[in-house]
């Protein structure tokens, strides 16, 4: 028969057990769940880290890359040249980053058109299609590549209704349909940065933030900088 | 043989309660002005903004009232398993009867009565006294005194990021407050999809951000200061990475600020809706 102490010692242990494991459950869920860590190859310019980046957005991520055929997704390019569903992109510190995005998705419009202005990248524009922009019309957004904590947001305009050759699911061959948007940011110092869309564009759910907005892996990740 | 025989020997009753009262007292003495001159201060949120430091005197004095209570639940638990724990070994015994005593009983009501009705008059004070920092709804009771003359801000919540307009400068949106020292103002908090809350930690202020609700919170900034920002309503996947910073800054650094960042809003102006209290954005934004 255990004692009253044993007893107590015993309860405040199960107690102790299970608050650290939901504390890992809920840990884990918040941070990489959903989606594997993708190590971005980093070059060396004259001793400065640059990182080239090329990113896709499709509409439907299909059955090869996800058990959620229908979810629109962001997609990284190895450097094999294949496409992954992988949103944690693991980058230097204080380097410099050439993103290229290339997005096959229709517009959703913007929910809040101030986040149609581009910022906290070089120069606060982006190019889009070969163009210049320190602006997009809200109402052509299909995407946004935001990053709150560097105060970093760009607004990715869509592939017209009737534009010919669309692609249907991921991944989206280059003479399909799309736009092409590209921007250079700086990395700051080491952290987990997350980044995520802010475009309603979750088809199907209500209000359009649901599935693939709310799970990492498809339209959210990190930025870990190391 | 009874139980009473059985018992181990204690001091008398009027002893006991005579005892446990004074230590009760003493202990009070002492606590109570140390936690209201050492501990009160320092609880937040602060003194950087009136409401601010409206809240801390608020807290000041509840915790100087709990004190006495807290002294008297720990001195008399201490006496309690010092008297009357149970020896090793020895015989397991009911403890004498209690009975009521008219007197403590009434005692009870009254002071706890006292105490309940001030903390209800005091608090129901302090609210209306300036609005406390305290979301309000869209038709505000409590004003600080030079309200009419605030700096109007609005809060807008979206998944998952505040974003802040500026009525008097020409309804320029920004991803940053930024407000002047010294100034009273008037934040106007609402969402565009679901429920967040606005919580700016130092300054006292925490309003809920409801999509098509404008709910109104005064703030009367003091001195220069960086202040934190959270969102306080689980609102989803990003819930926990809804902060960013806040600045209070002088007269002048607020103009040069407003310069830049009207500047910096120039190119999207045409496209963001007129300031208005609430927002519905169209029901076609969305996709599906």
């Amino acid at each position: 028969m255990r004692t009253v102490g044993g007893k107590l010692l015993l309860t405040a242990a199960v107690v102790l057990a299970g608050g650290l494991l939901i504390g890992f459950y809920v840990a884990k869920l918040s941070t990489e769940a959903g989606s594997a860590a993708y190590t971005v190859p980093v070059q060396n310019e004259n001793g400065h880290p640059v990182v080239n980046m090329e990113i896709m957005t499709v509409a439907a991520i299909g059955p090869n890359l996800s058990p959620n055929p229908d979810w629109v997704s962001y997609l990284i390019k190895d450097t094999s040249g294949q496409w992954r569903r992988e949103t944690v992109w693991k980058l230097p510190a204080n380097a410099t980053v050439h993103v290229t995005i290339y997005n096959f998705d229709g517009a959703s419009a913007l929910r809040n058109n101030y986040l149609a202005r581009p910022h906290g990248m070089v120069g606060n524009h982006i190019t889009v299609d070969g163009k210049t922009v320190n602006s997009i019309n809200p109402d052509d957004a299909s995407h946004t590549f935001a990053v709150p904590q560097l105060d970093m947001i760009l607004a990715i305009p869509g592939v017209a209704d009737d534009a010919k050759n669309q692609c249907d699911i991921a991944p989206c061959p280059m003479s399909t349909a799309h736009r092409t948007i590209s921007f250079t940011f700086h990395t700051k110092a080491p952290g987990h940065y997350r980044w995520q869309c802010f475009v309603p564009c979750a088809a199907g759910w209500i209000d359009g933030f649901g599935g693939p907005m709310q799970t990492i892996g498809y339209m959210d990740g990190f930025l870990d900088i190391t | 043989m009874t139980a009473e025989t059985n018992t181990p020997p204690a001091p008398a009753a009027d002893n006991q309660g005579r005892f446990v009262v004074i230590a009760w007292l003493v202990l009070s003495a002492v606590a109570t002005p140390l936690v209201a001159i050492f501990l009160g201060p320092i609880i937040p949120p602060g003194n950087a903004t009136v409401q601010g430091q409206g809240q801390v005197f608020d807290n000041q004095v509840m915790t100087a009232l709990a004190t006495p209570i807290v002294c008297l639940l720990v001195v008399y638990f201490a006496y309690t398993l010092a008297t009357f724990r149970a020896r090793r070994g020895a015989e397991l015994v009911d403890g004498p009867p209690l009975r009521e005593h008219h007197g403590i009983q009434v005692v009870w009501i009254i002071v706890t009565g006292i105490m309940v009705l001030f903390l209800a008059g005091f608090g129901t004070y302090e609210l209306l006294k300036d609005g406390a920092g305290g979301g309000q709804g869209p038709n505000a009771i409590a004003f600080p005194p030079n309200h009419k003359n605030a700096l109007e801000v609005q809060v807008i919540g979206q998944q998952w990021e505040f974003t802040y307009r500026y009525p008097s400068l020409g309804g320029m949106e920004s991803s940053q407050l930024v407000l002047p020292a010294n100034t009273d103002v008037e934040l106007h908090v609402t969402s565009l999809d679901v429920i967040h809350s606005f919580w700016a930690v130092e300054l006292g202020v925490k309003a809920d951000a409801n999509p098509g609700v404008d709910n109104v919170a005064y703030v009367e900034t003091r001195d220069p200061l960086t202040f934190h920002v959270r969102c306080a309503e689980l609102c989803g996947l990003w819930h926990g990475y809804m902060f960013n910073n806040g600045r209070i800054v002088s007269q002048s650094d607020f103009q040069t600020w407003a310069t830049q960042a009207q500047k910096q809003y120039a190119p999207i102006a045409k496209y963001v809706p007129k300031y208005s209290h609430t927002y519905l954005p169209d029901p076609q934004r969305r996709a599906g």
